[in-house]
């Protein structure tokens, strides 16, 4: 660990706009965010010799080299899981620390919303991994059979165990669409919301409401990492990796923890928040601002919890009124918005807008912000990160 | 989303392959079976080559009692697949044995099932040939 926390650091980012739909194929919006990554830190495409991509993308890395002019990669491979992203970032961290690359490039692009080219996953049971051949055995005969669906499974039982009000978790995407609402690129520009639309919002998959579930998106973002040596040559302040954890635990699946001893725990993220501050040396009272995966409102007071920012069953009184979660205000969440404020890309756009509020360069900000902590991934396999302006 | 449903598929049916055929057997015998190490005892759900706590792969299908209570509740309002008519509720069941299993309550509307609540197995034939295991309320 001492090779990575504040000896790597992020020194490029490229990010498109969150569209429902982009009317471009995956490969130019990565082409696009992967040319921006580039220029933000001073590089040229043959300085990229890693590259970490994710197993559901349709633009694999060779597209990418081909497109971009790379060529001369000595560290590629790929990472899977909707909460990889954090996880994306720790791969290339080790490339360089390890020496095996000077230059790592991470990226997503995903037309989530349009489907255009999207990376579909496998429809043949018959190629479905060992997992996914689980949950469509057990689960969606009974038709058990969605991501909010799996949520709204945890978060009955979050609801039972602390006898929480579910109007409470609507400070959430109040939040984050207010914040979402100044960031022009996201997909709810000048479209706040207010507690009684939260209110008003439709049951979709009981008990979350409608506005608890994020939106797809067509969307891509990209990352460029290095070692603080040669960050200090490049163009921007280096924006430097403190910490940076994987978790997956017994009984975990993708995006479900049915079988865990609680259910209502967040089992990931609390192991992913143990490694993050014992890497770093900080604790939660030195955080100033939070990412958190918020594809679904109720896991972030759950996350909250895990992470040890408040204690079990008060995350969702924590985040009430909004004031302390706010830009401005205790420890601001989610600041360009996040999923439910900005767009749905995984939890990178959480990554790159920890990046910005280091640098300074936020949509919503005044002044620098550090550190930032970062989650993706909350229903497991989950993976989260630490990044600041030093130790 | 990683997760692979065929939407245009027109039942979820479960394949009774591998690991988990006992227990699809046992359904549609009308018993509901879950995996049991012959070592250390350890009921295991779902099915699995090996026994996670003493790593034993001896394993039998050991007869649950069929008893559990409610430990957690979906109600879908939009239904996310076709075979599915919302409002549906999904429940999460923690059995007597230890073991969670997904299902369905029958017998009872979705706003009157609550965590907690004492259920029994039931079988209900789905659709032709298909048998799931479904739950009642019990007292």
């Amino acid at each position: 660990m001492d090779m990575i926390s504040n000896k790597t650091a992020i020194v490029g980012i490229g990010i498109s706009e969150f569209s429902k739909d982009s009317g471009k194929t995956e490969l130019r919006m990565a082409s696009e965010v992967i040319r921006e990554a580039l220029d933000d830190a001073g590089l040229v495409p043959p300085d990229i010799d890693g590259i970490v991509v994710h197993t559901d993308d349709a633009s694999d890395e060779i597209a990418a080299v081909r497109t971009m002019g790379m060529g001369n990669l000595t560290f590629f491979g790929q990472c899977r899981w909707d909460g990889a992203p954090c996880g994306m970032v720790m791969r290339a961290a080790i490339g360089v620390a390890a020496g095996m690359a000077n230059y790592v490039l991470v990226y997503r692009a995903v037309n989530g919303s349009s489907k255009r080219r999207m990376g579909t996953p496998s429809r043949d049971i018959a190629q479905m991994s060992t997992s996914a051949l689980l949950q469509w055995t057990f689960h969606a005969p009974f038709g058990q059979i969605s991501a909010a669906g799996a949520v709204a499974m945890i978060t009955s039982r979050y609801l039972y165990e602390y006898g929480i009000d579910p109007d409470k978790f609507g400070w959430i995407p109040v939040v984050c669409r207010g914040h979402g609402s100044k960031n022009p690129r996201g997909m709810y520009y000048g479209q706040p919301i207010a507690i009684e639309d939260y209110r008003r919002s439709p049951m979709f998959t009981d008990p979350l409401r409608l506005l608890d579930c994020h939106e797809n998106s067509d969307a891509a973002a990209a990352l460029i990492i290095t070692t603080l040596e040669r960050a200090k040559d490049l163009r921007q302040k280096p924006v430097r990796i403190l910490a940076v954890a994987q978790s997956e635990v017994a009984e975990t699946e993708e995006k479900n923890c049915f079988y865990s001893p609680r259910l209502s725990e967040l089992p990931e993220i609390v192991r992913v928040g143990e490694r993050l501050f014992a890497m770093s040396g900080l604790a939660p009272r030195h955080i100033r601002s939070i990412q958190l995966d918020d594809s679904y409102a109720p896991l972030v007071p759950m996350q909250l919890e895990a992470l040890g920012f408040c204690a079990p069953g008060e995350g969702a009184a924590f985040c009430e009124g909004g004031d302390r979660i706010r830009m401005g205000g205790e420890i601001p969440l989610n600041t360009s918005g996040g999923s439910l404020g900005e767009g749905y890309l995984y939890g990178l756009n959480h990554i790159i807008e920890a990046v910005r509020l280091v640098r300074g360069t936020s949509p919503v900000q005044a002044g620098p912000l550090s550190p930032v902590l970062v989650t993706t991934g909350a229903l497991g396999p989950a993976s989260g990160l630490i990044v600041g302006d030093g130790l | 989303m990683s997760i692979a449903y065929d939407l245009n598929h027109p039942f979820p049916v479960p394949p009774a392959a591998w690991e988990s055929a006992g227990f699809w057997e046992g359904v549609q015998r009308r018993e509901l079976v879950f995996q049991r190490c012959t070592e250390c005892g350890l009921w295991v759900h779902p099915p699995r080559p090996a026994c996670p706590r003493c790593r034993s792969f001896g394993k039998e299908w050991a007869r649950s009692s069929g008893r559990g209570t409610i430990y957690g509740l979906v109600i879908y309002r939009q239904s996310p697949h076709p075979a599915f008519k919302a409002p549906y509720a999904v429940v999460l069941v923690e059995m007597e044995e230890g073991v969670r299993m997904i299902s369905n309550m029958v017998g009872i509307a979705p706003e009157e099932i609550r965590i907690g609540m004492p259920v029994e197995v039931v079988f209900e034939e789905v659709r032709q040939g298909l048998i799931l295991p479904k739950f009642r309320k019990v007292g």
